[in-house]
């Protein structure tokens, strides 16, 4: 079931405008080449207590814990089973891995300066917060992400209120 | 052709800072051999000290200027000249000037760590000591003044040469005016000359030197640069240097710069030394491993039902080698606690002096070994428990005297190892805990109700709260509350606790307890609804049924579990995680009853499922701390457990009770992020 | 100025000394070893002289006792160039009548300094 690619960066020529782009939710995305670090099939994720919605646990890669985000989540987009083209991104930022759970994952493009435009006024707030920028590719219109902001560490120190011991009765 | 030098510098700091340990613990027996009344150490009775420290000395010497450590070449220069004078007796190496020498030896180690890191040094500091090094020299030839010791400021340089040439000086080309004229270039001469072997004319040999000269030379310049001049006529003439005042060394530097310099020493060597034997071990069981692993690929590729019997001894064999291994690897990294103790006897030596207190501390236990990781993490709690015993714990000279105890405190430090632990002990014969003052002080800073009425336990442990404090003035020793929260933090850290316990007027005891290693944990699996947990079992006292009858709902929140005479709080280990227990009904699971830090409490769970070794693995790695989990392992399937933070859940639990002010907390069905279970498709 | 002679059988150790001499007003004559030393003495009387102690043909040692024993030379200031470890070499020199030294590896301001006291 585990099925890692591990992305050949020397393949690329200059790694510099590549992204790698992916689906969620009909839209596609892009996050910069070089923060990713390989692409993990679905696997069993650990849950973590008392940890923002959006972290949905920690998998073993190859003996590392790694926390995973669910993006839908994050992006407050309704939530999505599982299927056979979930995958999950794992990226570096800085020392720090995490997984990113995305619905499938397309290619790696280059974009010229020309291709990028101004992003419009977008709707949902949680998502401004880690555009980058936009791009045009073929026709379709492409969000790049910003990787390091997705993974900062007061981002997952958010945290939803903690459950106090509760007083209620033994036999429930 | 030039050799790059840089590889044996790793060598040369590591064998220099231990040759600087060395130095300091026999400077500090020099001291002990102290006759106090007349403050002259008995030289007589201990060459063998001097000698050793002189080697040390010089070897850094060899080492520092053949590799190019200019800095610390220079110092240990000076340093060992003047060793070189209490070696011969020439001078009495008396209390002050035993403390001279130690601040010496601070500034040596803070010179060779600035030449390992090119960090900054205390250079003010470095050179007044170095001046007072100097100065020390002039001790040669007049003795101290007995007990004396004045706190002078430096003064400068006076000194008396008689040069008396010999007859065939000029045949050598050397002309003894350059060397008058070198001398006035140092500093202030006054000189006059010695004609009383000129013969008469008709004896007078015109290539023939008859005269000598007595210079009164004032200048801030060592023995040595003077020596120097006349090096090149050093076999060809009489010469004498004397001081023409005498000096005594002065005290007036402060060492903490240079102290708190070195106490910064990055104590991270980033290799181990390990003996021989140990090597050979690991060897050995790795040629088994080997065999045993050869021998069940053999039994795969030829695999049949019959061999099934073989297979099981083959993985017994497994097991076997493995556990050997991972003994054998541990070892490698453990070493004996005397690395984290070393520090101790200069550090209450140093203090003890500075605040007016006689303390004297003894060792046992040292080579009780330890993983290295934690040796540098239990120095710094070490050290400020250590600070706490002095400060808080012993009394000064007078009280003591007045309630009949010994001049003299003692503070005793003691290691073992027992169970699956190491314990470390740190006891003081003073005063003991002040339980009204703590109290009152708690209630002061609002860390306590008025009127919560606290057994003497819970008044003890307050100490450990954050920003807790009772020295009346903050000294810079312990008093700034930054203390006993960070050391048990510290101590929590690598996986261990500490507790203390006190006796009014006998004294206080500090216990540390250390797991053996911080890799690999002896732990207990739980499991709560779909959900396995790992408990630590240095912290299970023991598992029982839930008596429905013994569940108590104290006003304000909260549920107790009476356990014969003791009542715990009981955690419902599926509400704080927030998971979906398989009854929430107490009679169908286990409590397990935890201890930490003295306190105990109960947590509830669905089922035991055994004990099991973990490796340890980090989640704050990539992620970060998580309140009531300590870490993470990776189970024989490959799926991450979480390993539980037994203080973290114990102090959850009694922050509610102690506060009494718990709020009462439904939890809705439908709470975001407390969905039961997580996508587990496989 | 004055006038020095180096004796070296390194040529650019020669011309390091040459030039350093040189730099502050000093005349400087060079010879490889101690034979072409005393050669050039013949003709060419100097203030001080600067040796080597290895040197082919004659060496350091040999040559200061040989120049000692020139009437003009009997208080001329010779110093050796020694290495740190050559305590043996040094002694020999004093016997022979050197009147001191200067330890290689030296810098040239060294140089400077130690034949600004010697030569006053």
């Amino acid at each position: 079931m585990d099925t890692a690619l591990a992305l050949d960066h020397h393949r690329l020529q200059s790694s510099e405008e590549q992204y790698l782009t992916f689906q969620l939710d009909g839209q596609e995305y892009g996050i910069a080449i070089l923060k990713v670090q390989e692409i993990k099939g679905w696997d069993k994720i650990t849950p973590i207590p008392n940890s923002p919605p959006y972290v949905s646990g920690v998998l073993n890669l190859r003996g590392v814990i790694v926390p995973v985000i669910e993006l839908r989540k994050r992006f407050n987009l309704p939530a999505a089973k599982p299927d056979a083209f979930t995958v999950i991104v794992v990226v570096n930022v800085g020392e720090r891995l995490a997984g990113i759970v995305v619905d499938s994952v397309s290619d790696v493009i280059r974009l010229g300066a020309e291709q990028h435009c101004a992003s419009p006024e977008y709707e949902g707030q949680r998502e401004r917060e880690f555009i980058q920028g936009m791009a045009q590719v073929e026709g379709r219109l492409l969000v790049l992400l910003d990787v390091d902001r997705l993974l900062k560490p007061e981002m997952l120190t958010e945290r939803a209120e903690a459950t106090p011991l509760s007083a209620q009765t033994s036999a429930r | 052709m030039a050799i790059d030098m840089r590889q044996f510098h790793q060598t040369f700091f590591e064998e220099s800072l231990e040759g600087l340990a060395v130095m300091e613990t026999e400077l500090l027996r020099l001291e002990k051999t102290t006759d106090s009344s007349d403050g002259r150490a008995g030289v007589a009775t201990n060459p063998e000290i001097l000698n050793t420290i002189f080697r040390a000395v010089h070897s850094i010497k060899g080492g520092s200027s053949t590799f190019g450590f200019g800095d610390v070449a220079n110092f240990s220069h000076v340093l060992e000249s003047r060793l070189d004078v209490l070696r011969d007796g020439r001078c009495m190496p008396d209390r002050p000037v035993v403390g001279l020498l130690l601040l010496a030896v601070d500034c040596l180690r803070s010179l060779i760590v600035a030449a390992k890191t090119g960090k900054e040094t205390d250079r003010k500091t470095i050179d007044a000591v170095r001046d007072q090094l100097h100065e020390l020299a002039q001790r040669e030839t007049t003795p101290p003044t007995p007990g004396a010791c004045p706190a002078s400021t430096l003064v400068p340089a006076c000194w008396r040469i008689v040069f008396r040439p010999s007859r065939q000086i000029f045949f050598s080309g050397n002309d003894p005016l350059r060397i008058l004229r070198e001398l006035a270039a140092l500093g202030e001469v006054k000189i006059a000359v010695d004609i009383s072997t000129l013969p008469s004319w008709e004896l007078f040999n015109p290539e023939e030197c008859y005269l000598a000269w007595t210079i009164d030379f004032a200048g801030r310049v060592t023995r040595e640069a003077l020596a120097e001049v006349f090096s090149w006529v050093m076999d060809d003439c009489d010469l004498d240097i004397v001081p023409s005042a005498s000096m005594t060394p002065s005290l007036s530097i402060t060492p903490r710069a240079i102290a708190e310099a070195v106490a910064n020493v990055d104590a991270h060597a980033g290799s181990i030394r390990v003996s021989v034997p140990k090597v050979d071990a690991l060897i050995n069981m790795v040629g088994e491993l080997v065999i045993t692993q050869s021998m069940l690929s053999q039994l795969a590729s030829h695999f049949t039902l019959e061999s099934l019997p073989k297979l099981f001894i083959g993985l017994a064999q497994l097991e076997r080698n493995t556990r050997e291994l991972q003994e054998s690897v541990m070892h490698i990294r453990m070493l004996p606690l005397s690395f984290a103790f070393n520090r101790l006897p200069r550090l209450v030596h140093d203090m003890s002096q500075k605040i007016g207190k006689k303390v004297e501390i003894i060792i046992s236990g040292e080579q009780t070994e330890i993983d290295k990781t934690m040796i540098e993490g239990i120095i710094d709690p070490l050290l400020h428990l250590a600070r706490n015993c002095l400060d808080h714990g012993i009394e000064p000279p007078a009280e003591r005297r007045a309630a009949g105890k010994p001049e003299t405190g003692l503070i005793e430090l003691k290691a073992y190892q027992k169970g699956g632990n190491v314990v470390i002990e740190i006891r003081d014969d003073g005063r003991g805990l002040d339980y009204k003052r703590i109290h009152a002080k708690a209630i002061q800073r609002s860390l306590v109700a008025a009127d919560a009425k606290l057994t003497r336990e819970e008044i003890a442990e307050l100490i450990f709260v954050p920003g807790f404090s009772t020295a009346e003035t903050v000294s810079d020793i312990s008093g700034r509350g930054v203390g006993m929260d960070v050391v048990r933090n510290n101590i929590h850290g690598l996986g261990g606790n500490v507790e203390i316990t006190s006796e009014d007027g006998r004294g206080t005891r500090f216990l540390v307890r250390l797991p053996l290693t911080l890799a690999i944990l002896d732990g207990l699996s739980v499991q709560v609804g779909a959900h396995t947990y790992i408990l630590p079992l240095v912290c299970i006292v023991e598992s029982v049924r839930v008596h429905p009858e013994q569940v108590s709902h104290p006003a304000g929140g909260g549920e107790l579990y009476g356990l014969r005479k003791e009542y715990l709080p009981l955690i419902r280990l599926y509400e704080l995680f927030g998971v979906e227990p398989r009854s929430t009904d107490l009679t169908q699971g286990i409590l397990v009853v935890v201890e930490i830090d003295g306190r105990k409490a109960g947590l509830y769970v669905d089922d035991l499922l055994g004990q099991q070794q973990v490796v340890i693995k980090s989640l704050q790695t990539n992620y970060r701390r998580v309140e009531g989990i300590s870490a993470a392992t990776i189970l024989g399937d490959g799926t991450v457990s979480m390993i539980l933070d037994v203080a973290g859940l114990v102090r959850m639990a009694h922050a509610g009770s102690i506060r009494g002010d718990v709020a009462v907390h439904q939890r809705a069905p439908t709470d975001v992020g407390r969905s039961a279970g997580s996508p587990t498709i496989n | 100025m004055a006038t020095i002679l180096t004796v070296d059988d390194t040529a650019s150790m020669r011309q390091m000394i040459s030039f350093t001499l040189n730099s502050v007003g000093h005349e400087v004559l060079q010879a490889a070893d101690g034979r072409e030393a005393l050669s050039i003495l013949q003709n060419k009387k100097v203030d001080l002289v600067i040796t080597d102690v290895n040197m082919p043909n004659m060496d350091g040692i040999t040559f200061v006792k040989s120049l000692r024993e020139l009437i003009d030379y009997k208080f001329t200031p010779i110093l050796m160039l020694t290495t740190e470890s050559q305590d043996a070499k040094r002694q020999q020199g004093k016997t022979v009548g050197a009147t001191g030294w200067i330890v290689k590896p030296f810098n040239p301001e060294q140089l400077l300094n130690v034949v600004k006291k010697v030569l006053g």
